[in-house]
């Protein structure tokens, strides 16, 4: 058994501030990822990151777009938190050597952002994400912090007390890809989950395959609730045979969008007269799929992005990635020709439940980044504002599990306060049930050994995983994970997109517990224990299966327009009814619907729902 | 992205799945009869599935296999697929097909299949490359894939790339300047000539490829190799970096197994999937290092 002050689980730019604040708070603190940290899919971030910098704007006027961004579904705790120090983070990732772009008088350059009232996006040409993660690993280097890469975290080591709010996290066990070895590492002060988005639960995606939501679903089996699942983001400039990201920023410097008539359609079809190009990506995403489904896309299925009359220079000097990623991955050349361009899913706005200090209901169990939800995006992430969230709230989470004294948190975690519990209307049974399988193969419930000594319950939740390994791996026949796998990205990128109706998202619950049942029989054809990606991708499945269910569910249940989440049978947002955090709780495997309120109001201001016009 | 090919593939599967007959490459001298029990299961059951109803194009892999724990896999051979093929298919996705469709032990790291997360760089048809952004249809057939040579085989396509990270580390590899302004917001400022400078040697993604081609690094365990010196550079020539780090830092790179073992044969630079000068860096570096050296004495 490893044991270490505090364990963070995920190297990308979440993970990796969180350690290096934990490390400065005196802990010793180590990283347990299934990828080494520049492999992470921070990397593959484009557009840039938001802050306040200049006199001329304020972290006031960036929590305002951020909410309305929202549609109103952020907390402006959490909202308030983020603008307030993203400055202050930009400009420590700088000192830190970060290769910004630059104005002439030497500082860091901003350009315009979709949703935002000031061009406050920091960027290092379309690579930002790159430079971030390349940045904070050097000073994970620096100051020496222990990485365990290619260590798969497998679950969490979690007491079993009835009420999540007094259970304990003890610790994660993880397996060693390279050699096959299954491991406890102990946390003596806290376990921060970084594992990044679902995104594989779609098939048509910017995230990397190795984005399967491991820590969302590990946090959920152990009882932290999901929070507003449903809110997926599909970004409006993915190219159509890849799913490869084509930077907002192409739109921020000035890129045009048309339809296969020529129309400038943003503004010429009066999507957004105002903002056209650069209103929120929900708004775009939704302009392009009409447009297509209204018989004016290109072949049936995309739109052009032309970014040609900005010219060589600025397009080399600002953009140069996207030219090299439009040729290597639809073999278009940005310079010369339009890019064709259509929505992909790009981000989950929801996440594990946490407050704006990182931490979950769980003691001990911290989450920060993309796999978090504090809430911070509400309905509609704006572009420029998922890199401040890794930093700001990777650092405060850092910083909350090594012990160092914080400000108490605003907003609340687990059943506390005000709540209102509900039912879906689903038409199968979700969860564990109605699957005949037992819980081991099923990845295992809230780990055996119940509110035992740190200890025992770490060996307990090792030997269960172990059972689990070798249960997935022994016997004969059975069916390849693909499968399953390929089942739910196609129900869920059919009936989960841009548009939802009631019908679709019934018949993705219906695959899905399809899929759920055919797990049950899912066997690893791969006998090796060496670096068995056969097994590692067979246990990440059964992490998408969870969190495809938990997103649908949500969309179901939410009957209103509002951000990203679009119903067919309710168009509009309707604030009387759902100005209220969607929540799952697994409950034994038994997911539990209920409702907290947002918070709207702020240090010194409540910010009253208003239109959202772009 | 989808781990899974265009959809018209998964309705009509090839009419071949693992070919175990095909004669065996000579340099490796693998054992293509003794294809092991699951990968031939996989195979056939691919070709069940299939019948004999694809006749679209196919393409012909050749890919390396070993495993040191897996009888039949512990002598190193090649495996043949013959995977559908459809415009703009890379050989990444040609192996994710032959995986998921045919041998699911199939071993090969990727991420983020956009060139970014640089995990996939192989061999291709005696070249480095990223599977990611190599086109199949720009490769002579059979396509041979290979783990990058010069490295530990863990198992198939992936390497033991501990050696290359202990170079990078070896170099400091991160910012330190003298001094940070005193203002929590103010900016350590950056000409836009000296960003420009060093902005190739920062889009390095620790792919290996070019260490993999550099014969110097082959025979010389300890040189540091190309990407690690691209790293030294990379601070050596920033502006803002302190001069003690920097001092330091060209003391390590001008030591025995440094620049000086660079005999600018251009391998690295022309596998490097970034197009990062890698040569040109090393040659500036023993510039920097020369004119240090004057300085002292």
């Amino acid at each position: 058994m490893y044991e270490h002050d505090v364990i963070v689980v995920g190297a990308g730019g979440a993970g990796l501030r969180a350690a290096i604040a934990a490390d400065e708070a005196g802990a010793d603190v180590a990283i347990v990822s299934k990828l080494h940290p520049v492999r992470s899919h921070t990397g593959a971030a484009e557009g840039g990151i938001n802050a306040a910098l200049r006199d001329a704007d304020s972290w006031k006027d960036h929590a305002y777009d951020t909410m309305k961004g929202s549609d109103y579904l952020g907390d402006a705790p959490a909202i308030e938190t983020l603008c307030k120090n993203s400055p202050y983070e930009v400009i420590q990732l700088e000192h830190w050597g970060m290769a910004f772009s630059r104005e002439e008088d030497g500082r860091v350059s901003q350009r315009p952002f979709g949703g935002l009232s000031f061009p406050r996006t920091t960027y290092a040409g379309a690579e930002t994400g790159h430079q971030l993660l390349h940045t904070l690993y050097e000073q994970l280097v620096k100051r020496g912090i222990q990485v365990y890469d290619e260590w798969h975290v497998m679950n969490l080591a979690v007491s079993d007390e009835e009420r999540p709010e007094d259970r304990h996290c003890h610790g994660v066990v993880a397996y060693d890809v390279q050699t096959g070895e299954l491991s406890g590492f102990k946390a003596r002060d806290g376990v921060i989950l970084a594992t990044g988005g679902p995104g594989q639960a779609f098939d048509h995606t910017t995230n990397a395959v190795s984005c399967t939501g491991d820590g969302q679903a590990m946090a959920y089996r152990a009882g932290v609730p999901l929070e507003d699942m449903e809110f997926i983001q599909f970004h409006p400039t993915t190219l159509p045979s890849t799913g490869v990201l084509i930077s907002e920023g192409v739109r921020g410097e000035g890129g045009i969008l048309y339809n296969n008539d020529g129309e400038r359609f943003m503004f010429e079809r009066g999507y957004a007269n105002n903002d056209g190009e650069l209103a929120s990506r929900d708004v775009v995403s939704r302009a392009e799929l009409t447009e297509v489904n209204e018989g004016r896309g290109i072949e049936d299925e995309y739109v052009h992005l032309d970014m040609r009359h900005l010219g060589e220079e600025r397009i080399i000097d600002r953009l140069e990635n996207i030219l090299h990623l439009a040729e290597d991955f639809e073999g278009a050349d940005g310079i010369e020709e339009p890019m064709p361009v259509k929505p992909g899913q790009h981000y989950a706005m929801g996440g594990i439940e946490t407050d704006e200090n990182g931490e979950t209901c769980v003691s001990g169990l911290y989450a920060a980044g993309e796999c978090a939800c504090a809430s911070v995006h509400g309905a509609n992430r704006l572009g420029g504002n998922a890199l401040p969230e890794l930093i700001v709230l990777g650092k405060r989470a850092g910083y909350h599990a090594a012990g160092k004294e914080m400000e108490p948190a605003q907003v609340q975690t687990g059943k506390r306060g005000e709540y209102e519990t509900a039912t879906v209307d689903s038409p199968v049974e979700l969860g564990e049930g109605g699957s005949p399988g037992d819980a081991v193969a099923d990845g295992g419930a809230v780990a055996a050994g119940g509110s035992a000594d740190p200890d025992t319950l770490l060996e307990a939740t090792v030997e269960s995983e172990r059972q689990r390994v070798d249960e997935l791996q022994s016997g004969e026949g059975g069916i390849h994970h693909s499968e399953v796998r390929s089942k739910v990205q196609k129900t869920m990128t059919e009936h989960v997109n841009v548009f939802r109706e009631e019908e679709g998202l019934k018949q993705a619950l219906r695959d899905i517990r399809e899929a759920r049942d055919e797990y049950q029989n899912v066997r690893v054809m791969d006998p090796s224990r060496t670096f068995n990606t056969d097994l590692l991708q067979t246990m990440e499945t059964q992490n998408l299966l969870d969190l495809a269910e938990a997103i649908t569910v949500g969309a179901l249940a939410r009957k209103e327009f509002r951000g990203a989440h679009w119903r067919a049978e309710a168009q509009e947002r309707k604030d009387d009814e759902w100005l209220k955090h969607t929540l799952l709780s697994w409950n034994d495997g038994s997911p539990e619907l209920w409702y907290r309120p947002v918070i709207l109001e702020g240090e010194n201001k409540t910010y009253e729902p208003k239109v959202r016009s772009y | 992205m989808s781990t899974h090919p265009p959809q018209q593939e998964h309705e009509e599967s090839p009419a071949e799945g693992v070919d175990g007959e095909s004669s065996p490459p000579a340099q490796q001298q693998p054992d293509d009869t003794s294809v092991d029990q699951p990968s031939r299961e996989a195979g056939r059951q691919a070709e069940d599935d299939a019948g004999s109803s694809y006749d679209g194009p196919t393409r012909h892999i050749k890919v390396f296999r070993y495993d040191p724990e897996i009888e039949g896999k512990q002598e190193p051979r090649f495996d043949d697929f013959h995977v559908p093929f459809t415009k703009g298919m890379t050989v990444l996705d040609a192996l994710i097909y032959a995986r998921d469709e045919y041998d699911p032990s199939l071993t090969f790291r990727h991420s983020c299949r956009q060139a970014v997360c640089g995990s996939d760089a192989f061999f291709v048809n005696g070249s480095q490359k990223l599977g990611c952004k190599t086109q199949l249809s720009e490769l002579d057939e059979p396509v041979r894939i290979e783990p990058l040579p010069h490295q530990e085989v863990v198992k198939d396509l992936v390497v033991d790339m501990d050696h290359f990270y202990e170079e990078m580390e070896a170099v400091d590899p991160y910012f330190d300047p003298d001094e940070t302004p005193d203002g929590e917001l103010e900016e350590q400022r950056q000409s836009r000539e000296n960003r420009e400078k060093v902005k190739m040697s920062t889009r390095c993604i620790w792919c290996g490829a070019c260490f993999s081609s550099c014969n110097i690094a082959a025979g010389d365990n300890q040189y540091l190799g190309p990407a690690a010196l691209n790293k030294a550079y990379r601070f050596a020539m920033d502006e803002r970096e302190g001069n003690s780090r920097k001092t330091e830092r060209l003391e390590t790179i001008e030591q025995e197994h440094g620049v000086w073992r660079c005999q600018t044969q251009f391998s690295c630079t022309n596998v490097c999937p970034k197009d990062i000068p890698l040569t040109e860096h090393i040659q500036e570096l023993k510039r920097e290092a020369v004119k240090k050296n004057l300085k002292f004495w």
